[in-house]
């Protein structure tokens, strides 16, 4: 018996083991989408979610009252067709699409868009505690939500607020049924319910989120049956996936990867510029950076079209001021990059007597947006040793890096990483340049730049209403700045992913938004 | 036996309340809130107040702690503060996760590490002692998140035979066979480590146990070599390495967290080392206070058994 056993034991072992490893699920379905996303979602209230990586998902399932043209960053009609700004910049007034209705029957209208604002905005609303709603601020100047008619409704605002549009073409400016909010309460996050091209199907935790093709979308079906999106947190594994046929998307791709994609036939490598912005801040109020030339001589001294080539292997182009080129339209084509010229930095180090200097410089292991921080930071030190400069690294977790350096650098660095991504060219200089925006008056302003003159330009250009008004206003921005050199500029992330060949019109959008409702597969 | 596992089971109460004390403490020392991680590059001191006080954190630490505790009593784990759920639902769906995992792999590394160390034992310094004695040391030396990327390389990437990663495929599939396909690489990743720990204490123990009296004694009576190795010598090397099997399991959990990152198995692991890094206490407390429990039954399961193995502990 024991005998027989023997003999038929690696048969069974062999046979189990050639049922496991049968190679028939390497590839995906058919018009059906996987998506490989870099971490699990949060929640799918787009009013409660902070985070890109949720916002992919979110803008496939709802839309706003107006939505970024693809491809740019100017404004388009969504949920309403039309809309009036009256002369004082205080009250918007919009018509709705007609005939629109939520994924779960109930109609789009006026009283759904009052619903929402207020959900979001009045702590008395029978609704705020689904909340709480980490960037309600973005709609913080809105006074009251009026409902005018059904398909007529009018924003009141305290003052002018110039990036008011781009805020509601924003993930957070998403309209979500009220009728799901009702019935899920604070549990909606985990059952979407808005009007976009895909109907959100299942969330299976930390597997997948499916969404099918919303056949009456009023923008036209999407020709894609489902999307799946897949949450693989680890770069390395995501890449692995790509390679394995287990997905037809891969975000985010790690810098060393791209070159092995764009060499094969099977893969399309997809990049877009971004509103994206990395730049070390130099602390103005103590220690040598206090001196204009010796930020000056900072910009001068590190090689930032190396940092882009080498360390981030061309995922990203040098930048020249707050400002990123993206925002086209508030661009300033004419401020070009400190070139890099380590002679010119002594020299100018040489004239403030900085020569030598030591300094503190704050590095993050990792955060959002903020790419490769440590061998960025590693770099930017090493080119500072060589025009004399000595630089001490001190390295944080992201969640401790921030709340080291937004109270201030002040008596604890010289100079720290920072990275920024925003859909209006007004967030970041207005909470990271203005006098009134130091730590200790609530703002982001860590290194303490003041330039009355910048001030006014920012105040100014954030109640104008007229865009090429109000662009005009940011390109002085950015040839003051570029002259204060308030940071080390050093680049602006182009955003990247792959898709397989089968994949056709799959674009990134400058809001790094994932919009999949043109997108095909084979 | 009975007052015994009484007895051990009321003196693990103060150790899990100790523990979430300790989490808790951690948890609010290290820099940085939840209200800092949902809002990011946004976390103004007005901003981080609304939520805080949104969340209920704008209270003070004891009475935060106490609230914590009074709602564990009534069956409240809380809400995830970045997650949007509650607390218990998330912890329940990854322990089951974790659980196949680190089940799968001490079932590998028991098995293999116990037949390894034996054979090794059997014939000291033979050539059969030196090749696993070379794994083993390969095994034990090898860090596992390197080891798991090879294997997805090879298996998933170059020979398409395994899913790289994940617990079940995400169209298709579902049933047990689809499981066992994702389970291979991490649980072989995980068990790999462990299986040389095993296979070296295994080894020693029934070294020591073959030079005894005893099993001279049985090898003179003319007992068949194999009798003597399996029947008397590794019953009796068996009460010493069961111990080390319960801690083992303590490491097979441990060692799931950067597995489970790796493979993307949806387990607790990766559950807690996304919450320490958003600072979502609740949900760390969750998980830890479920580890915890679980590593503590999993010691007295492997203490009961050495007892009933070895009559000398029974008192």
């Amino acid at each position: 018996m024991i005998r027989k056993w023997k003999a038929i034991a690696p048969l069974l072992l062999a046979a189990t083991a050639l049922a496991l490893v049968s190679p028939a699920s390497a590839q995906t379905p058919p018009n059906i989408l996987v998506v490989g996303q870099i971490a699990e979602p949060a929640s799918l209230d787009p009013q409660v979610s902070t985070a890109a990586n949720d916002f992919r998902i979110a803008v496939n399932i709802y839309d706003g009252l107006v939505r970024n043209k693809p491809g740019t960053l100017d404004i388009e009609p969504a949920l309403a067709t039309d809309w009036t700004i009256s002369d004082d910049g205080l009250e918007y007034t919009f018509t709705l699409r007609p005939d629109v209705t939520f994924h779960d029957g109930t109609p789009f209208n006026a009283d759904a868009v009052k619903f929402n604002f207020d959900r979001m905005l009045r702590e008395d609303h029978p609704f705020y505690s689904t909340g709480p709603f980490p960037l309600a601020f973005f709609f913080s100047s809105v006074k009251s939500v009026d409902v005018i008619d059904d398909l007529t409704v009018k924003f009141t605002l305290n003052e002018p607020y110039a990036p008011f549009m781009s805020n509601l073409a924003s993930p957070t400016g998403l309209i979500v049924s009220p009728a799901a909010v009702e019935q899920y309460g604070k549990d909606f996050g985990r059952h979407p319910v808005g009007t976009g091209p895909f109907k959100f199907e299942e969330w299976q935790s930390n597997t997948s989120v499916i969404a099918s093709r919303n056949d009456a979308y009023w923008d036209g079906a999407p020709a894609l049956e489902a999307v799946i999106f897949r949450p693989i947190t680890d770069a390395n594994t995501r890449v692995a996936e790509m390679l394995s046929g287990g997905i037809d998307v891969l975000l985010e791709t790690p810098p060393d990867n791209i070159a092995q994609f764009r060499d094969d036939a099977n893969y399309q490598v997809v990049e877009a510029v971004g509103p994206h912005v990395w730049y070390v801040m130099l602390n103005a109020k103590d220690g040598p950076f206090a001196d204009k030339r010796v930020r000056q001589a900072v910009n001068y001294a590190v090689n930032k079209e190396s940092l882009v080539t080498d360390v981030l292997q061309g995922t990203a182009d040098v930048s020249a001021g707050p400002i990123p080129p993206a925002f086209n339209w508030a661009y300033n084509e004419t401020v070009q990059p400190y070139p890099y010229d380590p002679e010119k930095a002594k020299a100018l180090l040489a004239e403030a007597g900085a020569e030598g200097a030591k300094l503190t410089f704050l590095v993050t292991e990792g955060g959002s947006g903020m790419l490769d921080p440590v061998p960025m930071g590693t770099a930017i030190q090493a080119d500072l040793a060589a025009v004399g400069l000595d630089v001490e690294i001190k390295t944080y977790e992201w969640n401790t890096f921030l709340s080291e350096v937004n109270p201030g650098l002040e008596g604890k660095g010289d100079m720290a990483e920072m990275a920024w991504m925003t859909s209006d060219p007004d967030t970041l200089p207005f909470l990271t340049l203005r006098t009134e925006a130091w730590p200790d008056k609530g703002g982001f302003n860590s290194s303490y730049y003041s330039n009355p003159e910048v001030d006014a330009l920012l105040d100014k250009a954030r109640l104008s209403t007229d865009p090429a008004e109000r662009g005009d206003l940011y390109k002085q921005v950015q040839t003051i700045t570029h002259e204060d050199a308030p940071w080390l500029f050093v680049a602006n992330w182009k955003q990247n992913a792959v898709v397989t060949s089968a994949v056709g019109d799959f674009e990134l959008q400058p809001d790094f938004s994932l919009i999949l409702r043109d997108v095909t597969k084979q | 036996m009975t007052a015994y596992i009484g007895k051990r089971l009321l003196a693990a109460i103060p150790v899990i309340l100790g523990l979430s004390i300790i989490v808790f403490l951690v948890m609010k020392l290290i820099p940085g809130d939840p209200a800092q991680a949902l809002l990011g590059s946004y976390a103004t001191p007005d901003n981080v107040e609304r939520i805080n006080r949104a969340l209920g954190l704008d209270r003070s630490w004891p009475e935060q702690y106490v609230i914590w505790i009074g709602n564990l009593l009534h069956g409240d784990f809380g809400r995830s503060y970045i997650l949007n759920r509650p607390v218990l639902d998330e912890v329940l769906e990854r322990f089951g996760a974790t659980l196949i995992l680190a089940g799968a792999s001490l079932l590998i590394c028991s098995v293999l590490g116990i037949l390894a160390g034996i054979a090794s034992a059997v014939r000291q310094f033979g050539w059969t002692d030196r090749i696993v004695t070379f794994f083993v040391l390969i095994g034990i030396s090898m860090p596992a998140f390197f080891l798991g990327l090879v294997f997805i390389l090879f298996f998933a990437v170059q020979w398409r035979l395994l899913p790289a990663s994940g617990m079940y495929a995400v169209y298709g599939g579902g049933d047990l066979l689809d499981l066992l396909r994702h389970l291979i690489l991490p649980a072989g990743t995980l068990a790999i480590v462990a299986t040389g720990v095993v296979a070296r204490l295994t080894r020693a123990a029934m070294l020591e146990v073959l030079r005894q009296d005893f099993i001279r004694t049985a090898r003179a009576k003319g007992l068949s070599e194999n009798v003597v190795i399996y029947r008397h010598a590794f019953r009796a090397a068996l009460v010493s390495v069961i111990p080390v099997l319960g801690i083992q399991a303590g490491f097979v959990l441990g060692g799931a967290v950067y597995i489970e990152t790796v493979f993307q198995w949806p387990g607790l692991g990766q559950m807690l080392v996304k919450a320490v890094s958003t600072r979502d206490l609740l949900l760390v407390q969750g998980g830890v206070l479920v580890a915890a429990t679980v590593y503590v039954l999993v010691n007295l399961l492997a203490d009961v058994a050495q007892a009933m193995l070895d009559p000398r502990l029974k008192a």
